[in-house]
């Protein structure tokens, strides 16, 4: 009776006894009570429902995919903190304070948060704030679509998270190689709770690539052809065809090792015709691209802000397009060179190597066109600049030994030791987070209308780029060392020192998330001085920053007219930029829906429920899903329409407050404010 | 603590840079090549990290002086803002990267035929034989040739070659002894190969590099070349000990265990390593039915 209603739940998958988890869960439950005690306390629940969760707009659903990412990156960091303390201290015959199967659930969580829970929802935020206001469009394609794939992504974030008080997380690492992430090897519920939230999360992403492919083909202002597309939206746009051509795959491997662990088929086991090394093939396929996909964003980011904050066109904005192009093509074509090890042959090695460092060739050009773009600039040391001379500076190191991994027989012997653990964190730290930190200094005022503290986020920047190299270089050393990585334990004295300073570093970065915490409560106890009223806080050069700080919720009162590649900057040059039309139209708004929010709580109750082999619930939650979906389908009052006079009042009162504070519109044929002199 | 935290700051570039020719330790395990094969994997590396260091170098140089130059504050530098193109500079840009990613991928083609796992050591000497099987959480080396085996400990002579057959009786893991040469995986049901050379008498780390579960960081062993008078010495010595690796001795290594001591066999079934591969081959019930067949016909 028992097994029917709970499946193999039982009390005993809370792990009491373990101390460390447990004082992690009452941390995390004291977090969560005290935040909705809050919200409670303040009466916030009707606010927040219906101005943010069941919202379909895509500046307030980034912010909330920027929320989901800033809490994961705790969750993450302190995966990664309680990693290299064991590491700093289990050396010869000490043993540290973790025991092996709890050591690789953290480093398991730490990969699979990071990407997925961290670098995914940080940039996808920052692609729904800042890519519909660039290409002038008034929302995302699908803005309902746009809803289910944030709450999809929120609840496998929780998942991840449940996992740590009930049962626990996958041990197989969070590539999951299977025979050891098979039901023989991993019999317990930690690898399905892996399955379920990357499979979940995935869906959700995919989802949102086909949004935003559509958003920026079918959706762009008058004027703005593909070439003359904001830098930052190209490399959106070759992002989410990256998301749908990888995300699949992700989710067939998936489906397939499902498969295996619930209905003892062989696809990946070691016998019956199971092929282990199918599933490398299809997770790297899906997981090269995947790199690129957090990765690109950024570079985009970095192309805004050195092209902003040098006062100056950027460089070489057609080789960049080119280049982005060129790096997603070869993205998928180098997969091979995460298991060189394998036992390919030469031929094939030498392929997928040489594909590998032809990858060098148009990501080096971008670093030399943001060179270019500094070149005779004004660069300003704003923040987002510090990030962006950090990351050029450090990501050059990074590709070095990405390079020198991608020539085969030097991979054989630095293949799974620290020195790859260094270069990949080498390469996303600076190339993804940096460039995510930049971009939310960058955009920030954009989304809440105030800036963000210089002082504390400069000291952030420096304690995050000094720990940094703290944390990561003696890695590479390690490497040289013949040091594996995952190790919980070592018994060469040797590498102790380079341990400790590695967990010195993850010491300074941890002052640099706290001067970003305090960055964030200084600026909103700030917020009258640090306000953005123009709406333009940085002489910004795209349409973004021609809109209200936050801009209203149809973005644009009127479409605007794209003649030039920065088309804001052109617009302010030809005296335009604030133009007043001469008349409104009504504009056509989709309505808000907890359609959304009803599906991500059902998903997560489906995944919960597969995970424990609860079949009633998986049943009843799939039927929910199918159910809401007819629901929704039969709904005709999805949308409304925003009269023109309405438009013409809110459009009015904004250019009162901007003349109160002497910004004057640029012309003067608005019938409803007659100029002043 | 204090001490060793500034010893791993201070320590850590200057030694790296002097590279160890001489005879510093094993410490730096893969500068210290002691076989051909790793010689010239660490050759290959520093090749191409000098190759790199003709275009990071500059780079990382005009970042930082392109940024101070033209800082807002410097009204002495030339301000350019609609200059966004120059066709001098892009081809450039794109030639010097395109040219050296040229150069390494020679160096690629060359190098992984060259260093091929699966190419024999040209030697005068006739390769021994040695047959790795990955276990859950130790390592058994079989002597075809020599009908002995051992468990986390690998015996070869130096100076000659020595030929390796690698699979795994559980789960994936990753063969390497980082001072004789490049790793490569252990897997199920397949066999993968590898050439390794000592050049000199020694002892040298192995260990498996792939996570494995729980005792994945006490997988490994030591790895000794002995000369050919001590590596016979050994051989007779373990044909001695009366040990053999009979089924029950193989089925007591398939239970998993951690931080397994060295154990050496006298004897070993012939064919074992087939045997384990074809465990795990798609038509071994059959080729299994196939063999008793042949068993009762005769």
């Amino acid at each position: 009776m028992n097994e029917t209603l709970f499946g193999k739940l039982t009390l005993s998958a809370i792990p009491y006894d373990n101390p460390i988890v447990m004082g992690a869960v009452a941390g995390a439950t004291a977090l969560t009570l005290l935040l909705l005690g809050m919200i409670t306390y303040f009466g916030k629940w009707r606010y927040l429902w219906t101005e943010w969760f069941t919202s379909v707009d895509h500046k307030k659903i980034g912010v909330m995919y920027i929320i989901l990412a800033l809490i994961m990156l705790l969750r993450g960091f302190a995966d990664a903190f309680m990693m290299r303390l064991q590491q700093a201290i289990a050396a010869g015959g000490a043993l540290g304070y973790l025991p092996p199967y709890h050591y690789d659930q953290i480093f398991s969580a730490h990969g699979t948060i990071m990407i997925i829970f961290v670098a995914m929802p940080f940039f996808i935020g920052l692609m729904n704030l800042v890519v519909p206001l660039q290409i002038g469009a008034r929302d995302v394609a699908y803005p309902f679509l746009n809803s289910v794939s944030f709450w999809l992504t929120a609840s496998s974030a929780a998942l991840v998270m449940i996992s740590l008080g009930i049962g626990d997380f996958s041990h197989a690492g969070w590539s999951g190689y299977p025979p050891l992430s098979e039901k023989q090897f991993s019999p317990g519920p930690g690898v399905d709770y892996w399955i379920w939230s990357l499979q979940l999360g995935g869906i959700g992403t995919l989802m949102t690539g086909i949004n935003f492919f559509v958003t920026i083909l079918r959706m762009r202002t008058p004027g703005m052809t593909l070439m003359k597309l904001p830098v930052f939206t190209w490399t959106i746009l070759v992002t989410n065809v990256l998301i749908m051509l990888s995300f699949p795959v992700l989710t067939v491997a998936l489906a397939l090792l499902t498969l295996d662990r619930y209905l003892g088929m062989h696809f990946f086991t070691n016998d019956l015709g199971g092929n282990q090394m199918m599933f490398l093939n299809l997770f790297w396929i899906w997981g090269h691209p995947e790199v690129y996909i957090v990765i690109l964003p950024a570079f985009g980011m970095f192309s805004e802000v050195v092209s902003t904050f040098s006062g100056k066109r950027l460089f070489g904005y057609h080789s960049m397009v080119y280049a982005s192009v060129a790096i997603a093509v070869l993205s998928f074509v180098v997969w091979l060179h995460h298991f060189f090890t394998m036992g390919a042959g030469a031929n094939v090695n030498a392929f997928f190597g040489i594909a590998t460092m032809v990858i060098a060739v148009p990501t080096g050009v971008k670093v030399f066109n943001w060179l270019f773009t500094m070149y005779k600039g004004r660069l300003e040391f704003t923040t987002p600049v510090l990030w962006t001379l950090g990351f050029i500076i450090t990501f050059c190191i990074g590709g070095m030994t990405g390079v020198l991994l991608s020539v085969p027989p030097a991979d054989f012997v630095l293949h799974n030791s620290e020195f790859l653990v260094a270069h990949f964190h080498n390469m996303l730290i600076p190339g993804a987070l940096f460039g995510y930190f930049a971009g939310y200094a960058f955009w920030f005022p954009k989304a809440v209308g105030f800036r963000l503290d210089e002082k504390w986020g400069k000291r952030a920047f420096w304690a995050w780029l000094v720990g940094f190299y703290l944390a990561f270089m003696p890695l590479y050393a390690l490497g040289f060392m013949g040091m594996p990585r995952r190790l919980v334990h070592y018994d060469n004295p040797a590498w102790q020192p380079y341990l400790l300073v590695a967990a010195l570093g993850t010491v300074v970065i941890l002052v640099g998330i706290f001067c970003q915490i305090i960055q964030l409560v200084v600026s909103i106890r700030n917020r009258a001085a640090l306000r953005d009223l123009t709406g333009d806080p940085w002489n910004g050069r795209t349409l973004e920053w021609s809109v209200s700080s936050p801009p209203p919720f149809y973005n644009f009162a009127h479409l605007p007219k794209v003649q030039t590649l920065d088309a804001f900057a052109d617009m302010k040059e030809r005296g335009v930029a604030y133009e007043v039309p001469a008349s409104y139209q009504d504009i056509h708004m989709p309505k808000n829906t907890g359609v959304g929010v009803f599906l991500g709580g059902i998903a997560f109750a489906f995944g919960f429920a597969m995970v424990w082999h609860i079949w009633w619930l998986s049943l009843a939650a799939a039927g929910g899903v199918v159910a809401a979906l007819i629901v929704r389908a039969w709904d005709d009052s999805v949308d409304y329409i925003l009269p023109a006079q309405e438009v013409a009042r809110m459009e009015r009162e904004r250019r009162q407050l901007l003349a109160a504070h002497g910004h004057q519109s640029s012309a003067s044929t608005d019938p409803h404010l007659a100029p002043q002199g | 603590m204090k001490h060793i935290v500034l010893k791993g700051l201070f320590v850590l570039w200057p030694e790296w840079a002097l590279a160890c020719d001489g005879d510093c330790g094993s410490k730096w395990a893969l500068l210290n090549p002691r076989g051909p094969i790793a010689a010239h994997e660490k050759g290959l590396i520093i090749t191409a990290f000098a190759l790199m260091l003709l275009v990071v170098v500059p780079v990382i140089f005009m970042t930082i002086a392109f940024a101070w130059k033209y800082r807002a504050s410097n009204n002495d530098a030339s301000y350019a803002p609609k200059w966004d193109n120059s066709t001098k500079i892009e081809a450039v840009v794109w030639t010097v990267p395109a040219v050296i990613v040229a150069i390494l991928a020679a160096l690629v083609w060359k190098s992984s035929h060259e260093l091929s796992p699966y190419r024999p050591i040209a030697s005068a000497a006739k390769p021994v034989q040695v047959e790795v099987v990955s276990m859950n959480w130790k390592w058994l080396f079989i002597y075809p040739d020599l009908g002995i085996a051992s468990v986390n400990r690998l015996v070869i002579p130096a100076g000659v070659p020595v030929s390796f057959r690698i699979t795994s009786d559980a789960v994936m893991s990753s063969f390497f002894i980082p001072q004789l040469g490049g790793q490569i995986y252990a897997m199920a049901g397949m066999q993968t190969r590898l050439q390794l050379v000592a050049d000199q008498p020694g002892s040298y780390q192995g260990l498996n590099t792939q996570f494995s579960g729980d005792g994945f960081a006490g997988m490994h062993f030591e790895t000794v070349a002995a000369s050919n008078q001590d590596f016979d010495a050994w051989v007779a010595q373990v044909r001695h000990s009366s040990m053999p690796l009979s089924e029950d001795a193989f089925k007591a290594l398939e239970i998993p265990s951690e931080n397994v001591p060295p154990r050496y066999f006298s004897s070993v079934e012939p064919q074992l390593f087939e045997r384990i591969m074809q465990k795990y081959l798609p038509n071994a019930d059959a080729t299994r039915s196939g063999h008793r067949g042949m068993h009762s016909a005769m």
